[in-house]
């Protein structure tokens, strides 16, 4: 009988297969993903001429440092992909800039840009390549799933005529393969099959369904914003990531390579049905309103900020960026793909993991864009729980194992609490239009941009470098 | 009071051997009997626990039991109060499973003593540690397996492993827990002593035998035991509790009065071995301690983890020479 350990996708799935298949410890693991995307078929690159498409992610470096360890990232590179290493952050109030750039710490980049499909597809093809792992695609949803009932000991899971067979020694096969099997989760998927699995990965997104089944319950609430993206042209290339912060909230300008960048809008929910609706024109001249004079003036430097930027033990050496002046972002000319909208929320998942299922992504914590770590933080959830059930195998432990699971959690839970609390707190910050905010924002514009020390540890961080804001 | 320490003391037979004993005037011994009033009562207690002293016959079959960690004095030893203990701890063995049950300590402690028993046999039988199954070959005897906390791992690690037990209750929850799991239905469980299995001339590479020690009647015996199912240059791994001032403010204050993590009367702290007696024991048995360690739990992150400190619990692993 063979003992499958499932894993129902979105994206993070993909990362933590590929973990599991390329560890020594984990290799013989049998590895099923169900998931009804037609893309997981798809066998080749995806052609450069394409337009890219709107779905993108920004990636850290610590995330590119993963995907390389476990052999994807030669196939990034193969496909579209935009390193930054330039980033400038403002708002509407024109009162201050920050500006980042990856020398500040030394590094090249300070993240990359990749399409979704294109990480799906690097993911996917890497594991093809790897031909000892035991993993099969279903290409199907899953309807149900029942998972064997919790007992403290395993006398009561079991009844009374399985006791009185092992006492009286009258073993057969066929019991014991029953007393086995009920000891598994069962899922059944809406192609008519059967899977039985011993630890089942829910990765499939905020509104998961096997967290709903495992009847995990979460906390959130919504932002009343939803996010409108879509894919522009511009005149030149562009290699710096802009955001700027509107009364309403962020909009986000991000190169995605070739002269093309992505958009990510966060507005109210009605204003993001018109715009979505409205003619590529119209868009443009939005776009181009909402990043260049629209809402509010240019920040300009005052005599104030020439005066510490010549203070070199605040600005510190190596600092390129605090002497970068604000620049106007790149004119957009052309909408080159199809806008979408969805809304936008926090959510996080009370617990991660209970008996014999766990989340990783989306499925255990959603954020809210505007610092392009979402997607991220999914992927050190998945690393994280493929280090620990290799760390788990190596001392005979049960992959169910709900302690186990629970050092998964307890490594995991604090990092992204503390990322989903920061996050809120500038969406909070920064939806409040009230004189003294404003103040104490661009204050904080200031200080990170001429703050040499904070300035780095805001990069390190960002970048995934660091784990925790301070005391790291 | 100095009588019912000697007498107490005269349970720890090194008799036969010339171990000094430790001095019952000596000045480790007597701030105890000198101190609170709480202590003097403990002291009774332990004395009148411990069963009267048997006859050499007796003593024979009981000192070579391999009772489990839960105080199966078992079948020879007629007083009431054993049988007393005996049934408390059967009546908890269904909770062996249970991880916030009353064994929760013993699972946590679990990962640490394997991670230290998989790199010395893995170091001695030239294993390779990153390998998924390690022990795939090597025939391993869990003397005193209780519900098979350490068996089962050792089996997922690809050991052929026996379990034995006095109890003839964890037997059964043992076999049935590892019945669920096709990784772990090889374990062949037994009701019987390691005497027993001597008698059967069964031979083992590696004999496991932690947290028993310091329940048995009569250590060298049992030691030598365990000898003899070690096949020659076999391994045979034991963990106990250290009788130092320390063990005894953490093992007996601490777990069973203050924190309640073990029920009251699981341990006597005059049956602890310090590490010292414990190679000398083994010494005797054929047996050379290569590689201690001790092991300690940190109260804030609840992680138990291996360090060169042996004041508390210590596992000791040694090689049972070619003779």
């Amino acid at each position: 009988m063979m003992w499958l350990s499932l894993v129902v996708a979105w994206l993070d799935w993909l990362l933590q297969v590929h973990c599991v298949a390329s560890m020594p410890l984990t290799k013989h693991l049998k590895v099923a993903i169900v998931d009804p995307n037609p893309a997981l078929s798809l066998r080749n690159y995806y052609d450069k001429s394409e337009m890219p498409d709107s779905r993108v992610s920004t990636i850290t470096p610590a995330t590119i440092s993963l995907f390389k360890d476990v052999g994807a990232w030669e196939h990034v590179q193969q496909q579209r992909h935009a390193f930054f290493d330039q980033m400038q952050v403002w708002d509407y109030t024109g009162l201050g800039y920050t500006r980042y750039n990856a020398r500040d710490v030394g590094k090249e980049y300070l993240g990359c840009v990749v399409e979704n499909k294109v990480l799906c597809n690097s993911l996917l093809l890497s594991l093809q390549q790897d031909a000892d792992s035991r993993k099969t695609i279903i290409p199907a949803k899953l309807t149900s799933m029942t998972l064997p009932p919790k007992s403290p000991s395993s006398g009561s899971s079991i009844g009374h005529t399985t006791m009185d067979k092992l006492s009286g020694m009258a073993k057969s096969d066929e019991t014991f393969e029953q007393i086995q099997l009920r000891r598994l989760a069962k899922l059944e998927l809406s192609d008519g099959q059967h899977i039985y699995s011993k630890l089942v990965v829910g990765a499939d997104g905020a509104k998961s369904h096997v967290r709903e089944m495992a009847g995990i319950k979460t906390s959130g609430w919504n932002y009343s914003q939803s996010g409108v993206i879509c894919t522009v042209e511009h005149t030149l290339e562009n290699h710096c990531a802009w955001q700027r912060f509107l009364p309403s909230g962020p909009i986000a300008l991000l190169p995605i390579g070739d002269k093309f960048s992505n958009i990510v809008w966060t507005m109210g929910s009605d204003d993001s049905t018109r715009h979505k609706l409205m003619s590529v024109d119209d868009f443009v001249e939005a776009v181009n309103y909402a990043l260049d004079h629209g809402y509010g003036p240019h920040p300009q430097s005052s005599s104030l900020d020439h005066y510490i930027e010549s203070l070199p033990w605040i600005t510190g050496p190596g600092t390129l960026s605090t002497r970068e002046h604000f620049e106007v972002p790149p004119k957009v000319i052309n909408v080159v793909s199809e806008r979408m909208a969805f809304p936008l929320s926090l959510m996080h998942a009370h617990n991660y993991a209970s008996s014999q299922v766990v989340l990783i992504g989306d499925a255990a914590h959603a954020v809210h864009p505007l610092a392009g770590q979402g997607v991220n933080l999914g992927f050190g959830d998945a690393s994280a729980l493929a280090k620990v059930i290799a760390e788990g195998l190596s001392l005979g432990a049960d992959i169910a194992d709900l302690a186990l699971l629970k050092k998964y959690e307890k490594e995991r839970k604090a990092a992204n609490i503390t990322m989903m609390a920061i996050l809120d707190g500038f969406q909070k910050a920064y939806s409040v239009d009230f004189g003294p905010i404003n103040l104490v924002r661009a204050a904080a514009f200031h200080g990170a941009q001429y703050i040499a020390p904070l300035k780095k540890t805001i990069i390190s961080y960002a970048m995934g470098d660091k784990k925790w804001p301070l005391f790291s | 009071m100095a009588w019912r320490l000697l007498r107490v003391l005269q349970r720890t037979s090194f008799s036969n051997h010339t171990i000094s004993l430790p001095n019952p005037n000596c000045s480790r011994l007597n701030p105890l009997a000198a101190s609170s009033p709480l202590l003097p009562k403990l002291w009774k207690r332990s004395h009148t626990d411990a069963a009267p002293l048997p006859s050499p016959t007796q003593e024979t079959r009981a000192g070579t039991e391999s009772g489990d960690s839960r105080g199966a004095k078992s079948t020879s030893f007629r007083s009431s109060l054993n049988e007393a203990e005996v049934a408390k701890f059967a009546a908890i063995a269904e909770t062996w499973w249970d991880f916030q049950g009353p064994f929760q300590p013993l699972h946590l402690m679990n990962p640490t003593r394997i991670s230290f028993i998989r790199s010395t046999l893995c170091r001695h039988f030239r294993k390779d540690p990153f390998s998924a199954r390690p022990f795939e070959g090597l025939k391993i005897v869990d003397v005193g397996c209780g519900g098979g906390i350490l068996s089962e791992p050792l089996a997922r690690m690809g050991a052929t492993v026996t379990g034995i037990d006095a109890v003839e209750k964890n037997i059964k929850i043992a076999q049935i827990h590892a019945a669920s799991d096709p990784l772990t239905s090889s374990i062949e469980y037994r009701c019987t002593t390691a005497e027993e299995l001597v008698k059967e001339n069964e031979k083992f590479d590696a004999v496991i035998s932690l947290e028993v020690i310091e329940h048995v009647a009569d250590p060298s015996d049992f030691c030598k035991s365990l000898a003899a199912l070690t096949v020659p240059l076999g391994a045979t791994v034991i963990s106990t509790i250290n009788r130092s001032m320390r063990s005894y403010a953490t093992a007996i204050v601490a777990a069973e009065y203050l924190l309640n993590w073990l029920p009251r009367g699981t341990h006597q702290w005059s049956r602890f071995l310090t590490p010292e007696e414990l190679v000398l024991i083994l010494e005797r048995a054929s047996i050379s301690v290569q590689e201690m360690a001790g092991f300690f739990y940190n109260p804030l992150t609840g992680d138990w983890s291996l360090s060169d400190d042996t004041s508390v619990n210590f596992i000791a692993f040694a090689t049972r020479r070619n003779e």
